[in-house]
């Protein structure tokens, strides 16, 4: 699978198919010499590193003695019966759930609420998007002191009268989860907003007037007209959270460490912790399999049920 | 997660049409709207103003008030961090790396995709596919692998353990976003070309490079803020604190001097300034850049 087809071409006779007179040996070169340094750098480190994961996780190993403790399934056994990774797996999927549940309508109203004519639009939008451009260590600092406490957030909500409800933001494994995501969507949540507004451009103005002559209110014609025609964006915006939620590891690194008493980690946290803190590299390779077999799961039912459409529209549109 | 989409953002769109109300809901919008969007605007700046403007008090004033402001204006924390050199050792190393995984990107993945896009042979598709599924790793899975093969190689502390990587990685979305860019440009001016005596590589190099100007700049911003950002392969693949990137840096040093808050606050207000800056001029390329992508 992963060989150039160089090869498998040179197996058939020169067969002058169209195009112009060119010898099949030298486009063959050609080709060759084109992807070769792409494919080399994504095989040496993305394939291969891959490969060698699956390879790994056959082992019980810590990285530095001999490669020779084979013990078959048995890192994945204990990694699906292990309680913390469990909890990591369900992390992930509250941290996507959350995604769909609030920034979905939240980006969506914004996109909708930016999208009109107002003074100080292209600020807003510049604003809104400023915090997505930061690195998610930076995030993560500076709402680990924001959170601290006694720090600004509770200290606010005391002179406000909320001082009651003050809590140990990140510290109560009950609320940890809840607080990161706050935290993430105030990141990402411009992605989602720019995201929207991109989709809105492609909405035809005339639909929305023609409903309103028609005498369409401003809700009927945002649930009827624009949410549909806005169908292919959210849909995409979905994957692409759904991906990042699984993906997880910086912010709540840096916050927590997966803590306190693993309430926050999340998979790629736990393969962090197991092969590199524990350094065990047999395991943690086990876990990221699972991470990988995951994700590319959810790619393909999600691609094949949810994204056909509009993928079949895009290649018509490509060859057409 | 700045994976695969396809939506044509036009670069240049900023007068937007409103789709929403006719003209006589305006006035009883117009006021809500402009609440909500000063609401949001708070919320977004709040923390990234905090922190400015933290960096200029002093941690004890922090304790005692959080939220006011500064009272002495106390330059120390700033002139400290910007004088201590590891700052700006770290941003050199930030800087070299994604200059680094900018070329390899943008170099590599040029080629392929006119390979993949401009030649029909068989198997084009299944490499392409190969490619696309990339975008689907987080590097959290390779990590253990990387971090044992770049270990034999040794190159474990160097700018290459991170930047390698990184560009491999980065080169999914690079392929998926010039391709289509690339099979647009039209088959005459490649007859033409070769009439004139161009080779392949002449015509890649001379004419379709230049041409597709515009995506190769959206995917080499792309691939220089992600490594810019990036902070997984540089935590365990640099342990050398003069290899650090200004992430690792920024992390680090926010652990090492947790009792000092005003100084993480300077240092980590004096980090995001680039990336701030770089955001402000290249605004439109990187939001056409992330909308404007790709599909699967």
């Amino acid at each position: 699978m992963t060989s150039p087809s160089t090869t498998s071409t040179a197996s058939r006779p020169v067969s002058g198919r169209r195009g112009r007179p060119r010898s099949s040996v030298r486009k063959r070169v050609e080709i060759g010499l084109f992807l070769a340094p792409a494919i080399l750098l994504y095989l040496g480190f993305v394939v291969v590193p891959m490969l060698m994961a699956v390879f790994y996780s056959g082992f019980k190993w810590n990285g530095l003695e001999p490669l020779n403790n084979f013990v078959g399934l048995d890192n994945y056994q204990r990694a699906l019966s292990d309680p913390v990774f469990r909890g990591a797996i369900w992390h992930n999927l509250v941290f996507i759930l959350l995604s769909l549940v609030i920034q979905l309508p939240i980006g969506l109203g914004l996109a909708l609420l930016v999208n009109r004519k107002m003074r100080g639009r292209s600020a807003l939008r510049m604003i809104l998007f400023a915090p997505y451009v930061l690195s998610e260590v930076v995030t993560a600092v500076a709402w680990l002191l924001i959170l601290q406490p006694d720090g600004p957030v509770d200290v606010l909500m005391q002179k406000v009268g909320l001082g009651h409800y003050v809590q140990l933001w990140l510290a109560d494994g009950n609320l940890v989860l809840y607080t990161l995501f706050v935290v993430i969507t105030w990141k990402y949540i411009g992605f989602a907003i720019i995201l929207f507004l991109a989709g809105l451009q492609g909405v035809p103005r005339e639909l929305s007037e023609a409903a309103s002559i028609d005498g369409a209110g401003p809700w009927q014609v945002t649930r009827h007209i624009t949410l549909p025609l806005l169908g292919p964006t959210i849909r995409i915006w979905v994957f692409l959270s759904i991906i990042g939620s699984l993906q997880l590891f910086d912010l709540i690194w840096i916050m927590t460490l997966g803590g306190p008493a693993n309430a926050s980690n999340t998979m790629v946290t736990y393969i962090v912790q197991r092969g590199f803190q524990r350094s065990q590299f047999g395991y943690g390779s086990a876990v990221a399999v699972i991470l990988f077999v995951i994700s590319f799961a959810f790619a393909l039912v999600y691609q094949r049920f949810v994204l056909r459409r509009d993928t079949e529209g895009a290649t018509t549109r490509m060859v057409g | 997660m700045t994976a695969p989409v396809t939506l044509e953002l036009p670069p240049d769109a900023a007068p937007v049409t409103p789709v929403g109300p006719p003209r006589r809901r305006l006035s009883l919008g117009t006021p809500v709207t402009y609440v909500l969007a000063v609401v949001v605007s708070l919320f977004a700046l709040a923390p990234l103003v905090y922190v400015l403007i933290g960096g200029f008090r002093t941690t004890g004033q922090l304790a005692d008030r959080p939220l006011a402001l500064p009272g002495p204006w106390e330059w120390s924390n700033y002139t400290d961090v910007l004088a201590s050199g590891s700052f700006w050792r770290q941003a050199a190393n930030s800087l070299l790396i994604a200059a680094v995984v900018t070329g390899l990107v943008v170099f590599t993945g040029a080629l392929a995709a006119f390979a993949l896009s401009r030649y029909d042979f068989r198997g084009r598709e299944t490499i392409y596919n190969f490619f696309t599924i990339g975008l689907l790793f987080p590097a959290g899975v390779a990590i253990l692998p990387l971090y044992l093969l770049l270990r034999n190689m040794n190159m474990l502390d160097t700018p290459w353990a991170v930047a390698l990587p990184e560009a491999a990685f980065g080169l999914p979305v690079t392929i998926v976003i010039l391709r289509p860019f690339m099979r647009n440009i039209p088959g005459e001016l490649e007859d033409a070309a070769v009439i004139d005596g161009c080779s392949r590589f002449g015509f890649f190099w001379r004419i379709l490079l230049p041409l597709s100007g515009p995506a190769l700049i959206t995917v080499g911003i792309l691939a220089f803020v992600g490594s810019w950002n990036a902070y997984l392969l540089p935590f365990l693949l640099l342990s050398e604190p003069t290899q650090y990137t200004l992430p690792l840096g920024t992390a680090v040093f926010s652990s090492s001097y947790s009792s000092d808050t005003a100084k993480i606050l300077a240092f980590t207000a004096v980090s995001m300034v680039p990336a701030l800056v770089f955001f402000m001029l290249a605004q439109r390329r990187i939001i056409g850049g992330l909308t404007g992508a790709v599909k699967g």
